[in-house]
């Protein structure tokens, strides 16, 4: 079974506690409709699992498919400069149906991001690069599809709406 | 199923209504040959998109990507144009299956779900056969490119 490479590190967008259990790490794409239904279930499990439970988000914009999946995906990392990954990548998908260019700018705005760093940023080739370092990683661990899902490091090849009773075994 | 270390058995196939592909021209590049079982199948994990996605990194390792399934070149080409596939889609299809045989990979009437890394010297270098129901994703390819590679 493939194994998550690399592991999750410093560089990674983490959520939950450090000494958490169960370690879930997602490759997502923000224009995935499968992808947002998988960001309504992984809150929930945030809830049940609590501390017991740590989050990590890796991009994997399917650019062919879906035409705002990397401008979205350097919307997360430019607003992670301005240490609100997490608003953003929420934000995304609970406004997934609207996703456009005009609307990740909009959503900046709301959250009161400095708005020329964010445009900068959004430029920036060293994020580009970081997003492609996120996709290359994910060919490289296995990753067939959005979402695919590891749990403490080994790809879960299950159904993610059954992952809370996974988790519970 | 041919293995690492065979020869590959040398197609002409249809890619467009207009357009065949030879292997045995592909000579002096690698290619990866991407039997999968049809067109057409659930779009966030299919296969086919996924390789769409992949193409400059197979470029990297001097890799051209064939798909081969036994659907006829009219629907492949419905297919490539509706996900926006930038790569050759092949029809098995007359004889149906001929090459997917060749390369021991048919059965029940359609292409396995089946994977050959070739080198630029026509011979096989990694294959690999997955659950038919089951994305192999592309790890297997890039690892068999880098081995060729070094």
């Amino acid at each position: 079974m493939p194994n998550l490479n690399p592991p999750v590190n410093a560089l990674d967008h983490i959520l939950g506690a450090p000494n958490a259990t169960i370690e879930l790490v997602e490759y997502g794409d923000f224009q995935c409709p499968y992808c947002r239904e998988a960001f309504y279930i992984v809150k929930q499990l945030q809830e049940r699992f609590a501390d017991r439970l740590r989050f990590v988000f890796r991009n994997f914009p399917l650019q062919e498919a879906h035409e705002f999946a990397m401008d979205a995906a350097l919307a997360a990392e430019a607003a992670a400069r301005q240490d609100r990954f997490w608003d953003m990548h929420d934000a995304i998908y609970n406004r997934q149906p609207e996703l456009n260019e005009a609307l990740l700018l909009r959503l900046a705005a709301d959250m009161e991001l400095d708005l020329r760093q964010f445009a900068d940023d959004m430029d920036s080739p060293k994020l580009l690069s970081r997003v492609e370092a996120d996709f290359e990683s994910g060919v490289r661990s296995g990753v067939n599809g959005t979402p695919t899902f590891y749990l403490n490091g080994k790809r879960y090849n299950g159904d993610y709406r059954v992952l809370s009773s996974f988790l519970e075994e | 199923m041919l293995q690492k270390g065979d020869i590959a058995p040398d197609f002409t196939l249809s890619s467009t209504p207009e357009k065949t592909v030879t292997l045995s021209e592909l000579k002096g590049k690698n290619v990866i040959l991407a039997f999968y079982p049809a067109d057409w199948s659930p779009v966030c994990s299919d296969q086919m998109a996924l390789y769409n996605e992949m193409l400059k990194y197979f470029e990297k390792y001097n890799a051209v990507l064939l798909g081969i399934s036994v659907d006829g070149a009219w629907c492949h080409a419905a297919f490539a144009k509706a996900r926006q596939l930038h790569f050759d889609l092949l029809a098995d299809f007359e004889p149906k299956g001929a090459v997917s045989q060749l390369y021991g990979v048919y059965e029940n009437g359609v292409s396995q779900r089946a994977l050959f890394v070739i080198d630029s010297q026509g011979v096989i270098q990694w294959s690999y056969l997955s659950p038919i129901g089951q994305n192999p994703g592309a790890d297997g390819i890039l690892a068999a490119l880098e081995n060729i590679k070094n």
